[in-house]
């Protein structure tokens, strides 16, 4: 299938170093793409694939090291430059213009013209259809783009790609939002594409179809080149522990806690088109994981329980006390804590100090005579951020300055502040350094011995494994399966999280 | 393999289009034009039958349209200008003076200059928004009241007279050709040039992509700094053209011509269609839109209102047309969500 | 109840309060810019001025911007939460016609101000329920009401005007402070400025204004209720703007559909030079106070140096231009200290 293996790759990247002020995002990036081949970048978050991704586009330029695009040095100093070069990148949420038709999406600012340089609207509509039949897909080629799945825009973007004749072609993470016909379409698409000789890079958590679809696997951690095997020659667990570096199970240590009675009642939570008749309790001093793939539903139920997103039908009660819909303050009366999935754009508020974002959530409560004086403010942030040991100098630092990790401490900091009774975390260890990552881990099951319920969601299965003293399964919006601790094992919990309930032997 | 969307026929390509041309905003206050000039005629015929209410009806509202193209071509690009009033106040100054100035100067030297000058004060504008990137609101805000500033201070307490323009130049504003108007007749062959290009110019569409999602726009790689330069030059240079139709017009020109007209002018691009956030509407929306403005302005008296209303009325406009946008892109998204979940 | 403490490390780090000395802070700040300018134009107006100097400058300065003072207050707080409210004129307009309207029709002074304020703030919760409901961008919402209030003011009065009105009140309007210069309305805008400044500054709800403008997602995530706060804010500037048209109509003895035409400009110009910044999540309540301030003091110098009033125009409108050019590149400058740049030197030293 892949002929070339003895050419030079199409686009190969050495050494590549990438570092954001405090923050090393990258010491050692290393890949080579063959054309006619289906690569695979596989670690976990913070591993440092999207700064590559982003340093492939043109979106960053590299600190140091090498990048051959055909065997020829290059560096892009924009997106255009790149894709001139022939690289196209297709991103989970595709950038479309969305008042405008998909046919225009494509050709936009190249347009084929006629006389009088008028657009020639018939023969792009033309070659719109041409693409779409080379990929074996229906798009209407006349309507906006505006309300189209994820599914199709990314097959418009790879139209574009193809339009644009790229020879390299970048997914990154495109499978997270697909339903299965919506996966089996794009893999038919990409097999051919790969069969036309452009090389692909197919960055995923997935690993069955990383194993379905790719001939090549390279891994990373922390931010460096870890190993490149061929497929055939590697299995899921080789790649898992170079994933992750040690064994899983030494990992993460849940100490033994109490388990008392039900904190969070959730009871029939339903939202047309994003999760149904969702059910589940978290007891005191209980690690609850909410597992399944990126895009399953689980931020979209988190955030409905607190309150952030509507839904149309269900109750959530904590500690036999209702939570009103679609109130977050009353929530947070409640006992109730978000730590959400983006931390940048919904943890934090980036561009204002350590203190004031550490303090936000107990505003209310440091007043006096109804006025927050400073001195209050700043010997709360400054007790809660040194309990969670959060490194920065100053107490006024712009929180947008510090490292993941120590971003996330402060998040933490905020929501525990609250004294709360039910912590929700949503991806707690995603984009930090290993080191952090086993303070928070060490952090969720202290507390959760001192008897906090915690309901988990991550998509990271030996963090799943490790923490949870149950694990519920989400699959398109449902809950699917509850494993206790002794039956979770990466298959059992993968096969629920890719299967409908009903077809889980239970 | 099934056929996929083949070319449509002939008959299909008719209905289709005749569908969309129904459905249109466009249509759609085309249709309430027409019913405020019936209504306005039933009261009282001589709003339409006769030669000076058939001539004005068609005449007034001419130089709001051309203001209200500009503006429209601006708001596409999500962009605003707020000083197109201003600018139209200092060109037709300057129109006035030219003439006055420079005796036996042509008038299509006059014309030139009128519209290379609102270029340029367009062209303060676009850089301070493409450059510095600040918010042309703000921007266009402050050289609304720089630009009349300076044009109070240049008039004084002078006043351009129909005397002081050559009778040549006047006869543009009053006459006509075949009944219909010349200013009328300038003023669509500018708005049909300009449709032709927002539709069939590379530069047209990627005005509209600028508008639909900037950030989608930088990494398309599309030139937005020039573009976005491009339309605030447009706007300024129609405005500038208007300004000087206005002399022609009107023959009297004082410190305060033009006031008012970015209000109108930005009404009339709303209420044809023009979303305020950018990315879709058409230029024959707003041009229908001015015309549908102005009209109502002077049926209200016919239908018993006084003319003190007018501005309420167009602040009502202004507001329901944004409020049926809104409406109608909620149930568009909730269809088209409910579509990809069946 | 969870006792947490013990899950946690003890808190024995030690953190600055601050990064920068408290003298760096002031001198530094936007707010200390603006003072200083005001304070050196007043310096330089005093002496190349004739006139300038006299005590009766300042009180028909300060009555001038009186109206500007009270309605950049609850200006400054809108522009930080990243919205803007065009038709603050209008208001002045329309509830100076209904302060006419309904005295002239026999209603005591005092019960048509109660009116005229409940008007104001009506017309700041319509904008407040458009905004924040119907989800409208305010940009376009308060163009349009801009026309509408305006209209409905013009549209009441026609161009006639009230002018009659009870002299104790319009006496009062023009009054001072005992034997100084200072005119009496100064007395109600401390005091409300004292109170907006403690609200922003000194409150929870001050806290999540700045929240707001800088990641109003981040707010929501935060429990802070984002389109309670901006409605209130819009009902607010309504209300102010009524109080500013009372008095307005007052201190002119004249109620009239196009009073206060084209104040919207001079308020935001006030409230962007004193430092807030248009994108939102920045500013202050004593810098557009000094920026209110800086302009009256401006315009009148320029007036009793015999420069008509459209210069003026031209020079508010070059310094509301300037001083949003300046934030933009201050703040760009920010970023780029910040946050590497994308073209860096190691590159170079790589390739070589």
């Amino acid at each position: 299938m892949s002929n070339n293996t003895q050419s030079a790759p199409a686009l190969e990247l050495s050494r590549i170093a990438k570092a954001f002020g405090a923050v090393i995002a990258l010491t050692n990036g290393t890949l080579a793409l063959r054309s006619g081949s289906i690569h695979a970048l596989v670690g976990e978050n913070g591993a440092g694939k999207s700064t590559l991704v982003k340093i492939i586009a043109g979106l960053y330029q590299r600190d140091s090291g090498e990048f051959t695009l055909g065997g020829e040095s290059v560096d892009f100093t924009s997106t255009a430059q790149s894709k001139a070069a022939g690289i196209a990148v297709i991103y989970q949420e595709p950038t479309l213009f969305p008042d405008l038709s998909v046919t225009e999406n494509i050709f936009m600012g190249r347009q084929p013209t006629r006389s009088l340089r008028r657009i020639d609207r018939k023969l792009m509509r033309d070659e719109a259809l041409g693409l779409f039949a080379r990929l074996g897909v229906r798009i209407d080629p006349d309507r906006p783009t505006l309300g189209l799945s994820i599914a199709d825009q990314q097959l418009i973007e790879i139209a574009k790609a193809i339009s644009l004749d790229a020879k390299v072609l970048v997914m990154d993470e495109p499978t997270a939002a697909l339903s299965g016909v919506e996966v089996d379409r794009l893999f038919a698409v990409a097999r051919s594409l790969r069969d036309e000789g452009r090389a692909l890079l197919f960055i995923s958590h997935r690993f069955d179809e990383v194993f379905d679809l790719c001939d090549t696997v390279t891994v990373m951690r922390d931010g460096a080149y870890i190993a490149t095997s061929p497929i055939a020659d590697t299995t899921v667990e080789q790649i898992v522990r170079q994933m992750v570096g040690r064994d899983v199970s030494a990992l993460f240590p849940k100490e033994e806690a109490v388990i008392g009675g039900d904190v969070l009642v959730v009871e029939g939570l339903t939202e047309a088109g994003v999760f149904q008749n969702v059910s589940f309790t978290v007891k005191s001093g209980e690690i609850v994981a909410l597992a399944g793939l990126v895009g399953a539903g689980r931020s979209e139920i988190a955030r409905a329980v607190f309150g952030v997103d509507p839904y149309s039908s269900g109750k959530v009660s904590i500690g036999g006390q209702p939570v009103p819909r679609r109130n977050p303050a009353a929530a947070m009366k409640l006992g109730l804590a978000l730590v959400p999935e983006d931390r940048r754009k919904q943890g934090l508020v980036l561009e204002t100090s350590v203190a004031r974002n550490a303090t936000m959530a107990i505003r209310q409560q440091l007043t006096r005579f109804g006025l927050l004086f400073a001195r209050p403010e700043t010997a709360a942030a400054r007790e809660w951020a040194s309990r969670l040991e959060v490194k920065t100098s100053a107490l006024d630092t712009e929180v947008g300055t510090l490292s993941g990790g120590n971003q996330q401490k402060v998040v933490l900091a905020k929501w525990l502040a609250t004294q709360p009774t039910v912590l929700i975390v949503d991806e707690p260890t995603r984009g930090i350094d290993v080191g952090t990552k086993a303070e928070v881990h060490r952090l969720l099951s202290q507390l959760a011995g001192q008897g906090l319920a915690i309901l988990m969601i991550s998509s990271e299965l030996p963090e799943v494994l490790g923490m949870a003293d149950r694990v519920l399964v989400v699959r398109e919006g449902q809950i699917t399966a509850e494993i206790s601790r002794a039956e979770a094992t990466a298959e059992t919990v993968m096969f629920a999280a890719t299967h409908a309930a009903s077809e889980i032997a239970r | 393999m099934t056929a996929l969307s083949p070319s449509p026929t002939v008959g299909s390509r008719i209905a289709h289009g005749f569908g969309a041309f129904v459905k249109a905003r466009e249509t759609g206050i085309l249709l309430a034009l027409v019913l405020v000039i019936v209504a306005a005629t039933v009261k009282n015929p001589n709003f339409l039958f006769s030669s000076d209410g058939f001539r004005d009806l068609l005449l007034t509202p001419s130089i709001l349209l051309l203001v209200a193209v500009g503006q429209a071509i601006v708001i596409i690009t999500r962009n605003v200008d707020l000083s197109v009033g201003s600018v139209l106040g200092l060109t037709a100054y300057l129109t006035g003076r030219l003439f006055i100035d420079v005796p036996g100067i042509p008038v299509i030297a006059v014309f030139a200059i009128g519209i290379v000058a609102g270029g340029l004060l367009g062209l303060i504008n676009g850089a301070l928004v493409a450059f510095a990137k600040v918010p042309a609101l703000v921007i266009t805000l402050g050289t609304l009241y720089a630009y009349r500033g300076i044009n109070v201070l240049w008039t004084g307490s002078d006043r351009i007279n129909s005397s002081d323009m050559p009778a040549s130049f006047l006869a543009l504003g009053t006459q006509s050709i075949l009944f219909i108007p010349i200013l009328t007749i300038i003023a669509v062959v500018v708005l049909v040039v300009a449709a032709w290009y927002l539709r069939n110019q590379r530069g047209g569409r990627e005005l509209y992509a600028i508008g639909s999602d900037p950030d989608a726009a930088n990494l398309y790689g599309l030139k937005v700094t020039q573009r976005l330069l491009a339309a605030f030059i447009l706007c300024g240079a129609l405005a500038g053209l208007a300004g000087v139709l206005y002399a022609a017009r009107y023959g009297t020109v004082n410190s305060q011509a033009g006031a008012g007209y970015e209000l109108n002018a930005v009404g009339a691009a709303v209420i044809g269609g023009v979303a305020i956030f950018g990315g879709s509407g058409s230029v024959w929306g707003a041009a229908i839109g001015a015309y549908l403005l102005l009209t109502i302005n002077r049926a209200l008296p016919i239908l018993g209102v006084q003319d003190f209303w007018q501005r309420a009325v167009v602040g009502a406009l202004i507001i329901g047309a944004i409020v049926l946008d809104r409406v109608l892109a909620l149930r568009q998204a909730r269809r088209l969500v409910e579509a990809r979940d069946s | 109840m969870t006792n947490f403490l013990q899950a946690l490390a003890p808190a024995t780090r030690t953190y600055k309060d601050h990064s920068q000395p408290l003298w760096r802070r002031i001198l530094f700040s936007r707010e200390a810019a603006v003072i200083g300018g005001t304070l050196l134009v007043i310096l330089v107006a005093s002496l190349s001025v004739r006139a300038f100097a006299k005590p009766i400058t300042a009180t028909y300065l300060l009555l001038d911007i009186a109206p500007i003072l009270l309605i950049a207050l609850p200006m400054s707080l809108i522009i930080i939460t990243g919205e803007i409210d065009l038709s603050v004129a209008s208001i002045v307009g329309l509830s100076s016609v209904t302060l006419g309207v309904l005295h002239q029709g026999g209603m005591p002074i005092e019960a048509a101000a109660v009116v005229a304020l409940l008007v104001g703030a009506l017309a700041g919760a319509v904008n407040g329920f458009l905004i924040t409901v119907v989800g409208l961008p305010s940009l376009a919402v308060t163009i349009g009401t801009l026309a509408l209030y305006r209209g409905l003011a013009v549209g009441l009065l026609g161009t006639k005007a009230v002018t009659e009105f009870t002299e104790f009140w319009t006496d009062l309007a023009k009054s001072k402070i005992g034997a100084t210069a200072i005119p009496s309305v100064v007395i109600p805008i401390v005091i409300l400025a004292a109170i907006f400044g403690v609200v922003l500054h000194l409150t929870p709800f001050g806290r999540g204004i700045y929240a707001i403008g800088l990641s109003a997602e981040a707010a929501r995530f935060s429990g802070i209720h984002v389109e309670r706060t901006k409605f209130i804010l819009f009902m607010l500037s309504g209300l102010v703007s009524a109080l500013a048209g009372i008095y307005y109509t007052l201190r002119f003895s004249s109620a009239r559909g196009d009073n206060a035409t084209g104040l919207e400009l001079s308020v935001i110009a006030a409230v962007l030079l004193g430092g807030v910044s248009i994108f939102g999540g920045r500013g202050s309540t004593l810098g557009p106070i000094a920026g209110a301030v800086l302009i009256g003091v401006l315009a009148s110098a320029l007036r009793l140096a015999n420069v008509t009033s459209d210069v003026i125009n031209i020079i508010t409108g070059t310094l509301l231009v300037a001083s949003v050019v300046a934030t933009s590149f201050l703040a760009w400058l920010r970023t780029k200290r910040s946050r590497p740049g994308k073209k860096t030197e190691t590159l170079a030293a790589a390739k070589g």
